[in-house]
């Protein structure tokens, strides 16, 4: 069965000129980055031009950009990093309700450390409002991370008026720019962002490739201690090959992010708006206006995602959900209740994220095989029958 | 991550529906911890006529109800309250390790219909379940589940809902009720 592919948010396929990239990093490039002689020039070489594309498409410098294994290590990078890195000056963190378990897990490590934090909340449509930053800062405040989009509900956060909130009070800000990165323009002077993660497989790089804007002048402490590498900042053998193909897909994302937008947003609004119609008691999740260009998420009522998922997938369509079921931790996602949503409808969440190539014929496929496939896991659910039976009396 | 059979009994689940004139009927679960199931039985001379039952949940909640239903109809009441959660399990060629405990309720939503049956059958009150009690915990992980336990699940795990007993000899936790310590092998009971 030919698949159709709507799990972006999970990883993007490698583009082909990225595993041209990969392929001769890994069979022509023998040295080690950090060795003198031509085979370790080589490969600094390959890591600097990483570097260069990489600083290219959010507007850094290349002397800013550390690369790490993933985005989930940026994120540690940076809360922990800065954190540390400022705890003369205060030990107050803030971060918003809807951060990635990396942010949100970093927090509660550091609170073992004697940190102490404060989480801001989120509208029903996902969005923090600065002014709720700003109530949130006291004087022991040293950083402030909140995401550029969350890649469960699609909204894109007010990052800029953000970070001019906390530069007023001289606190540093980080954006976990994961699932904008490579998609949505970002630039991190016009942010005024301090720190800003990124991940190579949001943007058809390769899984593992992933890297951390510092804004220089920043302190911030290493999370792996070892040589020289990445300024004494991030130890260990540089993964050449990853590396190389993330700059590669930073230079790609950055020539073709028009075209790319361009041809999905209109599949994303054909989504957002013939999907609630076709199976009725839909919601859809995170801002209609603030949105990433690739991303349509709902909640179904009366189902829960995992079921959903596994009917679409036999169905030759591959999404992710961020039900209870779906998830290790079998908990119904944090990012939903946080905007409102009961634990019921949060089970029914279904995200579809697209890449580039998928067609409307793709999106009508979808569109067709939805309806039977919610319609017979209704049939079996009992939460749907108290709702027919309760509306009946 | 299933087994064909979980995703046979998935795609194809037998005995789906509600009997409307029920003897007995027992709910197992909440939209909190991700599954619900319903089951309905007819019961005729102490034997399970007929099963049906309804499931908010996952894939491996879906097929195991679909195994139950099939495992009892037919069954004394007596065979069909020894069908347990694990041999449910078996008979799907197994589940996921995470899957076990929070999705394999079958059996228990099946026993509730008979216990509903029994009480009605008696002119017992029907009985409510008792609410689960979460406690505070430092975040560790379920030995069973491998689930990360947050602070609410001291002795509790909310995904295979395992009740714990710290041990006193090391201060891991056991399953409530074991004799011997999972970690130290030292008795639970000092």
């Amino acid at each position: 069965m030919r698949r159709r592919y709507f799990d972006r948010i999970a990883a993007t396929p490698l583009h082909p000129e990225v595993l041209e990239v990969m392929r001769s990093a890994l069979g022509d490039v023998t040295g080690n980055p950090q060795s003198l002689h031509a085979e370790g020039r080589r490969a600094l070489d390959a890591v600097e031009a990483a570097r260069e594309e990489v600083a290219g498409l959010v507007g850094a410098q290349s002397s800013e950009i550390y690369f790490t294994s993933s985005g989930t290590e940026a994120n540690n990078f940076a809360v922990k990093g800065l954190a540390l890195g400022q705890q003369a000056r205060g030990r107050h963190i803030v971060v918003s309700a809807i951060e990635h378990s990396s942010v949100l897990n970093s927090v509660k490590a550091l609170a073992k450390q004697g940190f102490s934090s404060t989480i801001v909340p989120v509208d029903r449509s996902g969005r923090v409002d600065p002014a709720d930053v700003e109530k949130a800062l006291t004087k022991e405040t040293v950083l402030v991370s909140v995401m550029t989009a969350n890649s469960e509900v699609g909204t894109v956060q007010p990052v800029a008026a953000i970070a001019a909130v906390c530069r007023a009070r001289g606190v540093l800000v980080h954006t976990d720019a994961v699932a904008a990165a490579g998609s949505i323009p970002l630039d991190v002077k016009t942010l005024g962002v301090d720190a800003l993660s990124l991940a190579g497989d949001q943007f058809y790089g390769p899984k593992g490739s992933a890297a951390l804007f510092v804004r220089n002048g920043v302190r911030i402490l290493p999370l792996i201690d070892g040589g020289i590498q990445e300024g004494g900042r991030r130890g260990g053998t540089e993964n050449v090959a990853g590396i190389a193909g993330m700059g590669r897909a930073a230079r790609l994302a950055q020539q073709e992010m028009g075209a790319r937008t361009a041809a999905l947003v209109p599949l994303r609004d054909r989504l957002l708006e013939e999907l609630p119609g076709r199976v009725g008691h839909v919601i859809v999740t995170g801002s209609r206006t603030e949105r990433l260009p690739y991303h349509a998420s709902f909640c179904i009522e009366f189902v829960e995602g995992e079921g959903m998922l596994l009917s679409l997938d036999m169905k030759g369509v591959a999404v992710s959900s961020g039900s209870a079921c779906t998830s290790k931790a079998l908990k119904a996602s944090h990012v939903l209740l946080a905007m409102g949503l009961d634990h019921a409808t949060a089970q029914g969440s279904l995200v579809f994220s697209l890449i580039d190539g998928t067609s409307v014929e793709d999106v009508d496929y979808v569109l067709d095989v939805f309806p039977p496939a919610i319609e017979r896991l209704r049939g079996m659910s009992p939460l749907y029958t108290q709702y027919l039976k309760e509306r009946g009396s | 991550m299933y087994s064909d059979k979980v995703m046979e009994h998935f795609a194809n689940p037998r005995n789906v529906g509600v009997l409307a004139n029920a003897d007995g009927v027992g709910q197992v679960g909440n939209p909190v911890c991700g599954d619900m199931m319903t089951f309905y039985i007819k019961v005729k001379d102490d034997r399970l006529e007929d099963v049906k039952f309804q499931t908010f949940g996952c894939g491996a909640a879906i097929a195991v109800s679909s195994m139950v239903s099939e495992m009892a109809k037919g069954k004394t009441l007596g065979e069909a309250m020894a069908i347990t959660n694990d041999l449910v399990a078996e008979e799907l060629g197994g589940l996921p390790k995470n899957k076990m405990h929070c999705s394999n309720l079958g059996a228990d939503a099946l026993h509730e219909a008979i216990k509903n049956f029994q009480d009605k059958r008696d002119g017992r009150a029907p009985r409510e379940a008792a609410p689960m009690e979460l406690h505070e915990h430092e975040g560790s992980v379920c030995p069973y589940c491998d689930n990360a336990l947050q602070e609410e699940e001291k002795i509790f795990c909310r995904a295979c809902r395992v009740e714990f007993e710290e041990c006193p000899s090391c201060g891991g936790i056991t399953k409530k009720g074991d004799e011997k310590c999972l970690h130290c092998g030292k008795p639970m009971k000092g």
